[in-house]
C-alpha cells in the first residue's frame, strides 16, 4: 500500500488561513494596526488594557484568536516553504520542519495564552 | 541516441554543455511576477500574525507590559508596516479570490457552469461584506 501523503493536512490549514485571511484580514489589520492604535474611527481606548482583558477571557474573544493566529501562521508557512523552493532551496525536508515548526510552536503558545489556567 | 546526437557531443569538443540558469526566473514573465507577488503575501501575513501573538504574550504579562506593546503600536515604524500589510492584505484578498475559479471543483448551478468571473466576484463581495461587519462590530463594543 502506497505511504499516504501528510500534504493534504497542510494545505487544508493553508487553505483555510488564506480564505479567513481573504475575508477578514484587511479589516483586522485596519482595526488592530492604524484605526484603534491612533483613534481613527473608533475611540482611542479601543485596544486598553482592560478591553482586550475582557476580549481574551471571553469565550468568543479566545475562540476568534485561536482561529486567526495560528492559521495565518500555517497559510504562510505553507507559502514560504514553497517560495523557498521556488528560490531554489531544495532541502524540502528541513524546510518544512522550519517553517511547519514555526507554525506549530504558535498555534502552541496561542493556546496556552488563552487557554491554561488562569489566562 | 541516434547518430546526431553523438555528432553534438563531438562538437562540444568535451566541454560542460550550457545550461541556462535559474536565477531570477520569476523576473522572466508577468504571470511569474504576479505568482511571486501573490506568494510574497505571505511574509506580511507571518509577521501581522507574530505582532498579534506578541501582543496576547505582552496581555498576559500584565497592564504594563500590555502597554507598552500598545505604545509601539503607536510608533511611526508600526504604522508604516501596518499601512504595507493592509496594502498586502488586500492584494492577498484580490488574488486569492482571483485564482479561486482554479483552485476550487467545478461549480455547477441549475446545469450551467458557474463563470470563473461569478466565483470572483461573489468571493470579493463576500470578502467587503465580512470586513465592514467585523469593523461594524468592534465599532459598536468599543
Amino acid at each position: 500500500m502506497m505511504k499516504r501523503s501528510n500534504e493534504p493536512i497542510f494545505w487544508s490549514l493553508f487553505g483555510a488561513g488564506g480564505m479567513l485571511a481573504a475575508l477578514i484580514g484587511p479589516a483586522l489589520v485596519f482595526i488592530t494596526g492604524i484605526a484603534a492604535p491612533f483613534g481613527v474611527l473608533l475611540p482611542a481606548d479601543t485596544m486598553s488594557h482592560a478591553h482586550m482583558l475582557a476580549f481574551t477571557q471571553n469565550w468568543i474573544g479566545k475562540l476568534f484568536l485561536l482561529a486567526v493566529i495560528p492559521l495565518l501562521l500555517w497559510h504562510a508557512a505553507h507559502r514560504v516553504a514553497i517560495m523557498l523552493h521556488d528560490f531554489g532551496v531544495h532541502a524540502v525536508a528541513a524546510v518544512k520542519l522550519i517553517c511547519y515548526g514555526v507554525a506549530f510552536a504558535g498555534t502552541v503558545a496561542t493556546a496556552w495564552l488563552l487557554l491554561a489556567p488562569g489566562s | 541516441m541516434s547518430a546526431t546526437g553523438s555528432d553534438a557531443r563531438r562538437h562540444a569538443g568535451g566541454r560542460r554543455p550550457y545550461v541556462r540558469s535559474m536565477d531570477g526566473w520569476w523576473k522572466r514573465d508577468p504571470y511569474f511576477i504576479r505568482y511571486m507577488a501573490r506568494e510574497a503575501t505571505a511574509i506580511f501575513v507571518a509577521a501581522y500574525a507574530i505582532v498579534l501573538l506578541f501582543g496576547l504574550y505582552r496581555l498576559s504579562q500584565g497592564p504594563a507590559a500590555y502597554d507598552g506593546w500598545l505604545q509601539a503600536l503607536k510608533s511611526p515604524l508600526s504604522l508604516a508596516f501596518h499601512l504595507a500589510a493592509l496594502a498586502t492584505f488586500v492584494y492577498h484578498t484580490w488574488s486569492w479570490f482571483n485564482i479561486m475559479p482554479k483552485t476550487m471543483p467545478i461549480l455547477f448551478a441549475g446545469g450551467k457552469r458557474v463563470t470563473p468571473a461569478a466565483i470572483t466576484s461573489a468571493g470579493l463581495a463576500a470578502a467587503i461584506v465580512m470586513c465592514l461587519v467585523i469593523f461594524g462590530i468592534v465599532w459598536r463594543i468599543a
